[in-house]
């Protein structure tokens, strides 16, 4: 929050990509020109800002210092905000969060329990500064711990205040990242690299994307505090071409810190020169693993090589490479600012500091989180997220996305912890977790994502290219009633093959999606290779939609939306659906009206209904209503 | 590679005074005319860059951004540019996701593939807009209208399903609300 004494209060408008595509940019100029038309600009400050998190109630409006949130804000709500700061006038009361449990109206967004229970470390510039302005960024403390380090840190202190700290890389192993940057620093050579990886491909995760669009200076101050440790002079930042819009912000920002000292030659005047250029991947989700990205950057395939050697010895060019997280990056000031003590207190005895989700799904809140390590996954998806929507059961948390795993209920009391995670099935990794209900079929779950992995093999490893392909096409037979006796030990057989087989962790990981659902979901398989039955009505070929005659008033809405017109039935008569022509595409029970409820979706059961339509019996009907009533 | 599409063309500037069918001498006229105009382009686009192997991938980019796909022209004098064999350079333009050979669409529509989206109903997305367009993931409509294509994830998630109408992101998407971003395209022509 930035608040200089001329202004003394600020509207944030959230500009972040949920809220930009639920029409924040309009609700920016619409808001400027009534405070200009009230005559209040002097008095109050618009700022734009980047992601508040809360994607879900989106577009976000809050005023400071209150720290008053209005959520699902419209065009039409502005005169109303406007008003409401005018002296004497309270807050627009209609616009509060109301909490999906108490539904009570929740007006400062410190006391919604989606921000209440987490630890806004990294994310805490989030929605509060304006991403486009180096001076917000500087009022907030920003490029301090760049000062620190430049006016009497040496490299290797540095170094060792983050090994300290503890501070853990986001791959599947966690390693530690004053580890990795020793390894660089010893490394020798007069050039050396460091590399930003924000090439988030991981479907169901966009903390990177997040932090970028709202707080870029922080990453190219970890990335510049880096440089200076590991003695590079040159910085890339691989990020996605799917995220223009962090991608502008980090041209803003690297051009801004250019003017003003905090990159380019001589850094406030320590002698040390450090230059990043972006750089804009084209699409493969095998460029997220380290080697293949700087293949990437070299302007080749992104294929992965074998290691050693290591890119912290021979890596973007030959010469010794620092290759690290966006998150990773943005901690650093945090440690350097607070000393590593105050980042080694948080967290766990082997887990320091805060880690990021992006929490998506079925859960009633969705959004990005940051929470302190250790905190169990029951808490992060009942009180955070606010539970499972629409009264659903919950079933499974994925995490770390195509080479994560899913975790049934009984592992909801684990801690979320590198270790932990990983002893379940999944990994932190990425940052996403996805949560399912009993709507979600683990099957289709499994059979998404080796979808995903096999199309974006690099196809080098024989194993993984074949491998995946296999895997695939029994997953999918599964998932269409055409599974055999044995499909469940011919896929563990290849997934351990796959595994053993592959160069780098797309295809070390690949079949962890398949290996945790059948290690905790394993009746789902069973359900459908021997009865040909899905538990979650989730798999097309395994289910059957059908119009309860006793139920159906012949209103004719399911006939009239149906995309393949399958159903038949004048107005007054009851409605069939051919099945021949259903696509299963869930239309007809969308619009049929709840007081009717007449569409059932059922798997491995036929019920009877007529053939042709009949006249709906309206006597009949409410004689047996009332029969089953008195039953 | 294929023949480039007369008429409303997807490249650059559009003809609209080319009739839907062309004949033979104007279809030749107007491939000379193109490929005059992005040869000019071209050496532009490549004259910013200093030549170098490195430069592959962005200067492929540039050359899509301008003509929203990869002619096979384009490649070749890339190629020669940075000095690189042809066979690398479509190695390269074939193993990325974002380049494409073959024109697109003015609309470019990205339904998103993510968990966050799967889980909340995409697959209907993705089929409610085939059945739309008339058209399977990776294609364009006969008119260049739209081209379809998935996208891993958008990382809009807290929207989904959703997707992508250009730089546009259409989130909460429903089988029926996907069509009304999608317009009457199609409907009208009856291949719904």
């Amino acid at each position: 929050m930035v608040a200089s004494k001329e202004t003394p209060r600020t509207i944030l408008v959230c500009q972040g990509t949920g809220c930009v595509s639920g029409g924040s940019e309009k609700i920016l100029a619409v808001l400027t020109q009534e405070l200009e038309r009230a005559g209040l600009t002097d008095q109050i400050h618009v700022s734009a800002t980047g992601c508040h998190g809360f994607c879900e109630k989106g577009p976000l409006v809050v005023t400071e210092p209150e720290g008053i949130f209005y959520s699902a804000v419209t065009v039409d709500d502005i005169p109303d905000i406007v008003r409401s700061l005018l002296p004497g006038e309270g807050p627009v009361e209609r616009l509060f969060y109301r909490d999906p449990v108490s539904g009570e109206r929740i007006p400062h967004y410190r006391e919604i329990p989606f921000y209440s229970k987490q630890q806004r470390v990294v994310l805490s510039n989030c929605g509060h500064i304006n991403p486009e302005r180096i001076e917000d960024y500087i009022a907030v403390g920003g490029y301090a711990a760049l000062r620190k380090v430049l006016a009497g840190m040496k490299p290797q202190e540095v170094i060792d205040e983050v090994t300290r700290a503890g501070l853990r890389g986001l791959g599947g192993a966690g390693f530690p990242t004053g580890r990795k940057w020793q390894f660089c620093h010893d490394a020798p050579g007069d050039i050396k690299y460091v590399v930003c990886n924000a090439d988030e491909g991981d479907p169901g995760a966009f903390q990177d994307r997040s932090i970028l669009e709202g707080d870029p200076c922080s990453v190219l101050e970890g990335m510049t505090i880096a440089g200076y440790a590991v003695g590079a002079q040159k910085g890339y930042m691989y990020v996605r071409d799917e995220y223009p819009l962090a991608v502008k912000r980090l041209q803003i920002a690297i051009a801004q810190a250019n003017e003003k000292g905090f990159l380019g030659k001589n850094i406030l005047g320590s002698g040390f020169d450090f230059q990043i250029e972006i750089f804009k991947g084209a699409g493969a989700f095998v460029c997220g693993e380290e080697t293949a990205l700087i293949a990437s950057l070299e302007g080749g395939r992104g294929a992965p090589r074998p290691r050693p050697p290591f890119p912290a010895t021979a890596g973007l060019h030959g010469k010794p490479t620092l290759l690290n997280n966006v998150k990773t990056y943005a901690n650093v000031r945090w440690i350097i600012n607070k000393g590593w003590e105050w980042f080694a207190s948080r967290g766990t005895q082997t887990c320091k500091g805060t880690a990021i989700f992006s929490l998506t799904g079925k859960t009633a809140n969705c959004g990005l989180i940051e929470v302190p390590m250790g905190i169990s996954i029951r808490e992060i998806i009942y009180d955070i997220g606010g539970g499972i929507r629409g009264g659903k059961a919950f079933k499974a948390v994925q995490t770390g996305g195509p080479s994560g795993g899913c975790l049934p209920k009984e592992c909801l009391d684990i801690p979320v912890d590198f270790d932990s995670l990983k002893a379940a099935g999944a990994i932190m990794g990425s940052g996403g977790m996805v949560v399912m209900d009993e709507d979600t079929c683990m099957v289709d779950v499994a059979r998404y994502f080796l979808d995903f992995t096999q199309k974006e093999s690099c196809g080098q490893c024989p194993l993984c290219r074949l491998g995946t392909k296999q895997m695939l096409e029994i997953l999918t037979d599964i998932t269409r009633g055409q599974g055999k006796p044995g499909d469940i030990d011919l896929l563990m057989e290849i997934a351990d093959a796959v595994k053993n087989g592959s160069l780098c962790a797309l295809g070390g990981t690949a079949p962890n999606p398949v290996l945790t659902t059948l290690r905790y979901f394993r009746h789902d398989y069973e359900a459908h290779i021997e009865q040909k039955r899905c538990p979650a009505l989730a798999c097309k070929e395994l289910i059957k939609f059908f119009i309860l005659p006793d139920k159906c008033r012949g209103c004719g809405m399911c006939r009239k939306e149906c995309p393949v017109e399958a159903i038949a039935g004048e107005k007054k008569m009851v409605h069939i659906i051919d099945q021949e022509k259903c696509i299963k595409c869930g239309t007809c029970i969308d619009v049929c009206p709840k007081k009717f409820s007449a569409i059932v979706k059922v798997s491995g059961e036929e019920i009877e209904v007529p053939r042709e339509p009949i006249p709906i019996k309206l006597q009949l009907r409410s004689k047996e209503a009332k029969r089953q009533e008195d039953d | 590679m294929p023949k480039p599409i007369l008429g409303k063309s997807a490249v650059g500037q559009l003809n609209h005074d080319i009739p839907e069918e062309p004949t033979a001498f104007q279809t030749e006229a107007v491939q000379k005319v193109r490929i005059l105009s992005m040869e000019d382009r071209l050496t532009q686009i490549l004259s910013s860059f200093r030549g170098n192997k490195v430069e592959l991938i962005p200067l492929l980019q540039r050359v899509q951004e301008e003509y929203g796909y990869l002619p096979e022209e384009a490649l070749l004098r890339v190629a020669a540019h940075t000095n690189t064999p042809e066979s690398e350079v479509y190695s390269v333009a074939t193993f990325y996701a974002q380049f494409r050979l073959k024109p697109i669409g003015r609309k470019r529509v990205m339904i998103c593939r993510g968990t966050a989206c799967h889980v909340r109903g995409a697959p209907l997305i993705l089929e409610a807009a085939q059945r739309r367009l008339g058209i399977s993931v990776g294609e364009t409509t006969e008119d260049l209208e739209f081209t379809l294509d998935t996208v891993a994830c958008i990382g809009a998630c807290g929207l989904a399903p959703c997707m992508m109408v250009n730089k546009e992101v259409h989130g909460r998407l429903t089988s029926k609300s996907v069509l009304e971003v999608l317009g009457t395209h199609g409907s009208e022509q009856g291949n719904t």
